[in-house]
C-alpha cells in the first residue's frame, strides 16, 4: 500500500499522554456516574432539547471531522491523483478513530443503550423511513470498514512479530486485504456519501419546528459537501500537528495542492446555501438582527473567509497560513452542524438547553482518548510516510 | 479526466441532486386513516377544567400524581411530562378564555413512528400509536420529530422509557373506552371511531354557526389525525402548531425513496466506484508527476 510508511518510534508515555490520560481518567468516572444514575442527573437534556452535545458534537460533528479518510480517498482512488498517496494512511486513521469515538458516544446518549445491539440484528424490525436507522447501521459499517481498511498497517508490523500465530496471520491477512481492497475502499466511499448526507435528512423530521434558516430540502446535500471540505481540513491540520509534534518535513506540496482543492468545494457550499435561501425567499431573515441570523452570517464568513485565505499560491505554500485556513474550515462545518441540530430547533421559548460540566467533561475524555490513542498508533505502526526522528526531539 | 472516472463522479453529484430535486417533487404517498381508527373529539365549548380526565388517566396508567403549587400539595401537572400523559391546560388572552386537552394525537402518518429505527412507537390496532420498550433503543429521535412535543422521556431513570398516550390501548382490549372520555362529566371529550367523530364534529359546526372556529383541528392537519378538536379560539392561541395538509414523513420519504428505491442507486454507485478503481489501478497512477 504505502511503501514509505514508518513506525516514529520514541517513548510513549510521553508528558502529553499523560496529560491526555487524566482528562480521560475524570471523564471515565462521569461516564461511570451517567450509566448508574442515568441521563438527567448528568446532563442538561430535557424533553424539549432531547439531543445535546454528545450528538450535535461527538457524532454529527466528529463524523464529519473524521471525513479525511473519505476526502483522501475520492481524490486517491476516484480522481487517481496518485501523489497524494501518503496521505491515505494518517487520514484513514482519524477517520477510524474519529467514528470508533463517534459510536462510543453514541451509546453514551442512548436512554437504553443495553439494548442496541437489536438494531443490526433484528433486521424483521428495521423501519426504512427512519433516517436514523441508516445512519446508525452506516456508521457501524463504516467503522468495520475503516479499520480494515487500515489493518495492512498492522499486519506489516505484526509479520515480523515474534509471536508465530500472529505472524502467521498477518502473513495470510496481507495478500488477501490487498486483493480485496479495491472493493473494501469503495464500501468505505459509499457508506459516508449515504450517511453523511442522512445526517442532513435526519434533522427535516422536526418540520415545522427547525427553523427556516436552516430548514432546506437540500440539507442532505449541504451535509455531504461539508463533510468533505471538514475532512480536509482534518488532513490538513493533522499533516501539519504530525509535523510539528513529530518533526517531521511537512509535506508543503500536498497540503498546497489539498488546500487548492478545498477553495472550490467551499465556494459551492457558500453558494448553494445562499442561493437555497433566495429560492425559498429567506434570505431577509439572515438580517433579522437575532441571535440566529448571527450565527447563519457567522457562518458564511466562516466558509468563505479560508477560500480568500487560500486564494494565492503563496498563501498555500505557507503552513501557518495552511494550519489557519483548515481550522477556519474545521469551526465553519462544526458551527453550521452545531446550528442545524441545536440552534435551527425550535421547540418552544419555555425550552433551554445548554451542555452541563458533565457532559463536556465526557466529550473532553473522548476527544483526549483519541489523541491518545493516535499518538501511541503512529509511533508504534507504519502509518506516517517520511523519516522518522530521533525520540528525544520529538514534541509528543 | 477519464471516461468512468467522471461517470463516477457524477453519480456522487447525482445522488446529491436527486436529493434535492426528489423534495419538490410530490409526496410519494399519503396515507389514509385505517377503517377502524378511533380517536377522541374534545370541544373547548364544553371542557370546564375540572381535570377529573387528568386524574383518570393517572390512575389508568398507573402513573404518580404530579403534583405542583406553593406546597406541591396541588396534583396539578403544568405539562405533559415523564409522569403525564394528559394535562387541561388553559389560555388566557383578553377577555377570551379557553381550556385545552393535551393528549398524543395519533396522526394519521405520524412523525415519531417514522423516525424510530426498530418500530417501538408504531400505529398498531386502530391506527393507535403504541409503545413497545422492548423495541426502544432511548434515542429520542421520536421527540425530536413529534411536532407536538407529546412523547416524554423518563431522564431522571437510569433505565428509561418513552412516556405518552395510547389512547387506553389495554382498556379497549378489555371493551372498556379510554379513561379520560369515560369521566367526563360534560362529555367535553367523547370516544369512538374517527370517522364517526369526524361526522359529530361538523354536524356540531353546522348547528351553532359562529359558536366555533370554522374547522375540525385534526381532520387534514399535519396528515390529520386521530384526535379531533373543536374550539371557540383560534387553535395558534390554544398552543396548536400551524402545519400544512402534508405529513413531514411523507415528504420525507419522498426524499428518502427517490435515492434509495430498492437500494439501487447505492449499489449502481458501489459498482461504479469500484469499476472506475480497477480502471486506475490497471493504468497506474496518473492524473500528475
Ligand atoms: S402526536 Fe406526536 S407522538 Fe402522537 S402520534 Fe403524532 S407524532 Fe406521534
Ligand atoms: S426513543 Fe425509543 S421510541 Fe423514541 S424513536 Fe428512539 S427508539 Fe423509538
Ligand atoms: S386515552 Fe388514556 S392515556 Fe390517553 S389521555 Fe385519555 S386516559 Fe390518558
Amino acid at each position: 500500500m504505502t511503501p514509505h510508511a514508518t513506525p516514529v518510534g520514541g517513548r510513549l508515555w510521553t508528558p502529553s499522554v499523560q496529560l491526555l490520560s487524566g482528562i480521560l481518567g475524570i471523564s471515565l468516572i462521569v461516564m461511570l456516574w451517567r450509566f448508574v444514575f442515568g441521563l438527567g442527573a448528568t446532563t442538561a437534556l430535557n424533553d424539549g432539547y432531547p439531543l445535546g452535545l454528545w450528538i450535535a458534537f461527538d457524532v454529527v460533528t466528529g463524523t464529519a471531522l473524521a471525513c479525511g479518510g473519505y476526502g483522501v480517498a475520492i481524490l486517491v482512488y476516484v480522481l487517481n491523483k496518485g501523489r497524494y498517496h501518503p496521505m491515505v494512511r494518517p487520514a484513514l486513521l482519524t477517520s477510524a478513530l474519529g467514528y470508533t469515538l463517534a459510536a462510543i458516544g453514541v451509546n453514551l446518549d442512548l436512554g437504553r443503550w443495553y439494548l442496541v445491539w437489536k438494531v443490526p440484528l433484528y433486521f424483521w424490525h428495521w423501519n426504512f423511513n427512519s433516517a436514523l436507522l441508516e445512519v446508525a447501521l452506516c456508521i457501524m459499517a463504516y467503522m468495520v470498514v475503516l479499520w480494515i481498511e487500515l489493518s495492512p498497517a498492522f499486519f506489516e508490523k505484526f509479520q515480523d512479530s515474534p509471536i508465530g500465530s500472529l505472524r502467521r496471520v498477518s502473513r495470510a491477512a496481507l495478500p488477501i486485504l490487498e486483493k480485496a481492497s479495491l472493493w473494501i475502499i469503495a464500501l468505505g466511499l459509499l457508506l459516508p456519501t449515504m450517511h453523511q448526507s442522512s445526517l442532513g435528512t435526519l434533522m427535516l423530521l422536526a418540520g415545522a419546528r427547525l427553523h427556516p434558516l436552516w430548514n432546506t430540502p437540500i440539507l442532505p446535500l449541504l451535509f455531504l459537501i461539508s463533510c468533505v471540505s471538514m475532512g480536509y481540513a482534518m488532513v490538513v491540520f493533522e499533516s501539519a500537528f504530525s509535523s510539528i509534534a513529530f518533526k517531521r518535513t511537512p509535506e508543503i506540496k500536498m497540503l498546497a495542492g489539498l488546500a487548492g482543492a478545498m477553495v472550490p468545494i467551499l465556494y459551492v457550499f457558500a453558494a448553494l446555501r445562499f442561493a437555497d435561501l433566495a429560492w425559498r425567499g429567506r434570505l431577509g431573515l439572515l438580517f433579522a438582527g437575532d441571535g440566529r441570523s448571527v450565527l447563519a452570517a457567522l457562518e458564511f464568513v466562516l466558509f468563505l473567509a479560508p477560500t480568500v485565505m487560500l486564494a494565492t499560491r503563496a498563501r498555500r505554500h505557507d503552513l501557518g497560513n495552511l494550519v489557519r485556513a483548515a481550522m477556519v474550515m474545521m469551526f465553519a462545518g462544526a458551527l453550521y452542524r452545531f446550528d442545524t441540530y441545536l440552534v435551527a430547533f425550535t421547540p418552544g421559548a419555555h425550552w433551554s438547553y445548554f451542555p452541563s460540566v458533565q457532559e463536556i467533561l465526557v466529550t473532553l475524555g473522548l476527544v483526549s482518548v483519541e489523541l491518545i490513542a493516535y499518538i501511541l498508533i503512529v509511533k508504534t505502526f507504519p502509518i506516517l510516510a517520511g523519516h522518522p526522528a530521533a525520540a528525544e526531539r520529538q514534541a509528543v | 479526466m477519464g471516461i468512468s472516472r467522471r461517470a463516477a463522479l457524477q453519480g456522487m453529484v447525482l445522488g446529491g441532486a436527486s436529493v434535492a430535486g426528489a423534495a419538490t417533487a410530490s409526496a410519494a404517498e399519503r396515507p389514509e386513516a385505517p377503517s377502524d381508527a378511533v380517536g377522541l373529539l374534545y370541544d373547548t365549548t364544553l371542557c370546564i377544567g375540572c381535570k377529573t380526565c387528568v386524574v383518570a388517566c393517572q390512575d389508568a396508567n398507573g402513573l404518580p400524581r404530579d403534583p405542583a403549587g406553593i406546597d406541591a400539595k396541588y396534583d396539578a401537572p403544568v405539562d405533559l411530562s415523564a409522569k403525564t400523559k394528559n394535562v387541561i391546560k388553559l389560555y388566557v388572552e383578553g377577555g377570551k378564555r379557553s381550556f385545552v386537552k393535551v393528549q398524543c394525537m395519533h396522526c394519521v402518518d405520524p412523525a415519531c413512528t417514522s423516525a424510530c429505527m426498530l418500530g417501538a412507537l408504531q400505529k398498531r390496532e386502530h391506527g393507535i400509536v403504541s409503545y413497545d420498550p422492548a423495541l426502544c433503543v432511548g434515542c429520542r429521535y421520536c421527540e425530536v420529530a413529534c411536532p407536538y412535543n407529546v412523547p416524554r422521556f423518563e431522564f431522571a431513570k437510569a433505565t428509561p422509557k418513552i412516556v405518552k398516550c395510547e389512547l387506553c390501548r389495554t382498556r379497549l382490549a378489555e371493551g372498556r373506552e379510554p379513561a379520560c372520555s369515560e369521566v367526563c362529566p360534560r362529555k367535553a371529550v367523547i370516544f369512538g371511531k374517527r370517522s364517526d367523530l369526524l361526522k359529530e364534529a361538523k354536524r356540531r359546526l353546522a348547528a351553532s354557526p359562529g359558536k366555533y372556529v370554522p374547522k375540525v383541528f385534526g381532520e387534514t392537519d399535519g396528515g390529520g389525525t386521530q384526535v379531533l378538536y373543536l374550539s371557540h379560539v383560534p387553535f395558534e392561541k390554544l398552543g396548536f402548531p400551524t402545519l400544512g395538509d402534508e405529513s413531514t414523513p411523507s415528504l420525507l420519504r419522498s426524499i428518502q425513496h427517490s435515492v434509495y428505491r430498492g437500494f439501487a442507486a447505492p449499489a449502481a454507485l458501489y459498482a461504479v466506484l469500484g469499476m472506475v478503481m480497477l480502471r486506475n489501478r490497471r493504468a497506474g497512477p496518473g492524473g500528475e508527476p
